[in-house]
């Protein structure tokens, strides 16, 4: 393994093993958000006013919730995968370690936040 | 820097700076920053909406005056026109994934109408808001 060339210091370190998984697990949910999120902006161009009344009523409905659910889900774990990606391009050793742990860490967090919030409306929680 | 081995010896991607900006690069880099930004706006603000209706009326009501504010409104038109440029940008990494429209002149024609058709969208998006 050389120190001189760029292409000298990357041969021989073989890939990650984790690479094709992470790019396929990313078009899938891409997939999932063009549909989701493409329901949502209709959904939402269409409800006649946005007033509290209509909003809970459209998302308390079982179908809307259990898009609404599936959404946080797709767009979460899209996101993550992605914002790793964009980490890893540009931050290396125990910073890039750090930065993708607490994005887990986050990204988890937020979308479990997410997920409880529509199931208490779909349950009339609130 | 040391003398890292192994993973650490990876070298890191290039900066923006340092890319020949022609149009296949700005659809690139618009698809990182509109990603981003939905990854960081967009969900930011989902998450308020549900979480403020799951909280009830008087939440709801600060999260609509909040976004109903023309500071609001220009932080929802950026994220829609985000969500519009992804989707796009989005679509076209797929088609790429499969082989097709790697010819110079191809390429570069769709980059432009995939940036135009993001910015499009986003118009048509809020006509229909506003006007319907
Ligand atoms: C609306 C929610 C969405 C969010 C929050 C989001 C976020 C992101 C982020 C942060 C990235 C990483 C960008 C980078 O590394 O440069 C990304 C990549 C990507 N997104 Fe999305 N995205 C969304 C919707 C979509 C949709 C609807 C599509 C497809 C039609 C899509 C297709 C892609 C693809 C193919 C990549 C991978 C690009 C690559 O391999 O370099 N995304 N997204």
């Amino acid at each position: 393994m050389g120190n001189g060339t760029r292409i000298g210091r990357v041969r021989g370190l073989g890939s990650a093993h984790e690479g094709a998984h992470h790019w396929l697990l990313q078009r899938f949910t891409a997939i999932g958000n063009l549909i989701l999120v493409l329901w949502l902006v209709f959904s939402l161009a269409m409800l006649p006013d946005y007033s509290f009344a209509t909003v809970y009523g459209w998302l308390s409905s079982p179908f809307s919730a259990t898009a609404m659910v599936l959404l946080i889900i797709s767009t979460f774990w899209h996101a993550r995968l992605g914002m790793q990606v964009m980490i890893e391009d540009y931050l290396g050793g125990a910073n890039r370690f750090a930065a993708i742990l607490l994005l887990n860490l986050v990204f988890l967090s937020l979308g479990v936040f997410g997920v409880i919030s529509v199931i208490r409306i779909a349950l009339g929680g609130a | 820097m040391g003398h890292p081995t192994g993973a650490a010896k990876r070298p890191l991607s290039p900066h923006l700076s340092i890319w020949k900006w022609g149009p296949a690069m700005a659809v690139s880099i618009l698809h990182r920053v509109s990603g981003n930004a939905l990854a960081v706006a967009g969900l930011a603000v989902l998450l308020w909406f549900v979480g403020a209706i799951a909280g009830g009326a008087a939440s709801y009501e600060t999260f609509q005056s909040v976004m109903g504010s023309p500071i609001g409104i220009i932080v929802l038109i950026g994220i829609s026109w985000s969500f519009f440029n992804h989707l796009m940008s989005g679509i076209r990494h797929l088609v790429l994934d499969v082989g097709a429209g790697y010819e110079v002149e191809r390429n570069n024609r769709w980059s432009v109408i995939t940036i135009l058709l993001g910015i499009l969208l986003t118009a048509l998006f809020w006509a229909v808001i506003i006007l319907v």
